[in-house]
């Protein structure tokens, strides 16, 4: 099922560049490349057994992506408003 | 099959690069790649239904989202290099390395049979894949549909609250505006009237020309400031770089009555 094998290395490859990359944006890309594989193994799943139920879940997952991608883009636009900067590491104040 | 073979390569390059390019616009676009791509292979997995909505929502919608952000952000906005963690670099490519061959491996182990497939005679997608899907999400679903339209109006209203900005100072209107001009000129002498205007010569009245004082000086508020930042201001000597040329020109008269031969020829030739 190479379907499952993709999904894994896309999922992989946005596991590390949430952990790599300094920029928030960038950080968020990745996690949506995340979400994005598990649709895919989802989909690939409904295929493999023939029925609708992966793709229902894929569909709900872009639901919720799409709230997530606009509440996390408007808490960066608000950091960034405030702190003049989009890096993750300048967001460290609440660990003090 | 194709498809895939061919799209596969493709993406993980694709999403590879959005872990190595510097600039995050270029990995937006990475990502509009590996997302169109993703559509495609739905398609090819019989959903046409999710092949039209990862276009829409995700490459048109969400994409356009994170661009727009980026704008307003800047879209120079890259990387630091600087680890505030030590060592955290190499051990998140460690961790995610190990990740993969151990899901990959795992998969690798498992046989799937053949695929039952969702299209053709008796498959689930018989009557058409979006009323298949509509039958099970207005059904067995409908509970989590209806949680999901909470769940995307607080996430409206959210985004509105948080772009939102009180604003602290009353705004400024056009009594406040020449208010503030008079005092400027009673207190630090600011000339009260507007800006004058950039200089209109014979042959250029760009705003990027200063106009000249009496004294032959350019008069430096007569450009924006902006320009003279970038550097993008002309001199006023400049414009008079190409009196002498002309001058010689209307110097010499065989130049001028040729002119004229040629103007008064073209009426009776043909344009050559």
């Amino acid at each position: 099922m190479p379907y499952v094998i993709l999904s894994a290395i896309l999922f992989t490859i946005g596991a590390i560049g949430v952990l790599t990359r300094r920029n928030a944006i960038v950080v968020f890309m990745c996690v949506e490349l995340m979400l994005n594989a598990c649709n895919l193994a989802f989909v690939a799943f409904a295929h493999q057994h023939g029925n609708l139920d992966g793709q229902i879940a894929a569909f709900f997952v872009m639901v919720v992506a799409a709230a997530e991608v606009v509440i996390g883009l408007a808490i960066i636009m608000t950091i960034f408003r405030t702190r003049r900067s989009a890096s993750v590491d300048d967001a460290s104040l609440l660990k003090f | 099959m194709t498809a895939f073979w061919v799209l596969a390569p493709i993406m993980v390059l694709a999403a590879l690069g959005i872990l190595f390019v510097r600039k995050a616009v270029h990995a937006a676009l990475l990502l509009a790649v590996v997302m169109i791509s993703l559509a495609v292979l739905y398609a090819v997995l019989e959903a046409p239904f999710l092949f039209a909505v990862q276009i829409i929502v995700y490459t048109g919608a969400i994409l356009m989202l994170f661009l727009f952000v980026l704008m307003l952000v800047g879209v120079d906005a890259s990387d630091s290099l600087v680890e505030t963690i030590k060592g955290q670099r190499v051990l998140a490519w460690l961790t995610g390395l190990a990740f993969a061959v151990v899901v990959v491996v795992g998969l690798g182990q498992i046989t799937f049979g053949t695929a039952v497939g969702l299209d053709g005679e008796g498959g689930a997608n018989e009557g058409g894949n979006i009323q298949a899907l509509a039958n099970l999400l207005f059904s067995r679903y409908v509970f989590a549909f209806e949680v999901t339209s909470a769940l995307l109006i607080t996430a409206a209203v959210g985004a509105m609250v948080l772009a939102h900005r009180e604003r602290l100072t009353p705004k400024e209107t056009q009594a406040d505006i020449a208010a503030r001009r008079v005092r400027d000129f009673s207190e630090k002498g600011v000339h009260l009237g507007p800006l004058p205007p950039p200089g209109v010569y014979a042959r250029h009245n760009a705003v990027d020309t200063p106009a000249l004082l009496p004294d032959g000086s350019p008069a430096p508020a007569s450009v924006s400031r902006v320009l003279a930042a970038r550097g993008t201001v002309r001199v006023a000597a400049d414009l008079a770089d190409d009196i002498a040329p002309i001058a010689g020109q209307i110097e010499r008269p065989e130049d001028a009555s040729d002119r004229n031969h040629s103007v008064r020829g073209k009426g009776m030739r043909d344009h050559k």
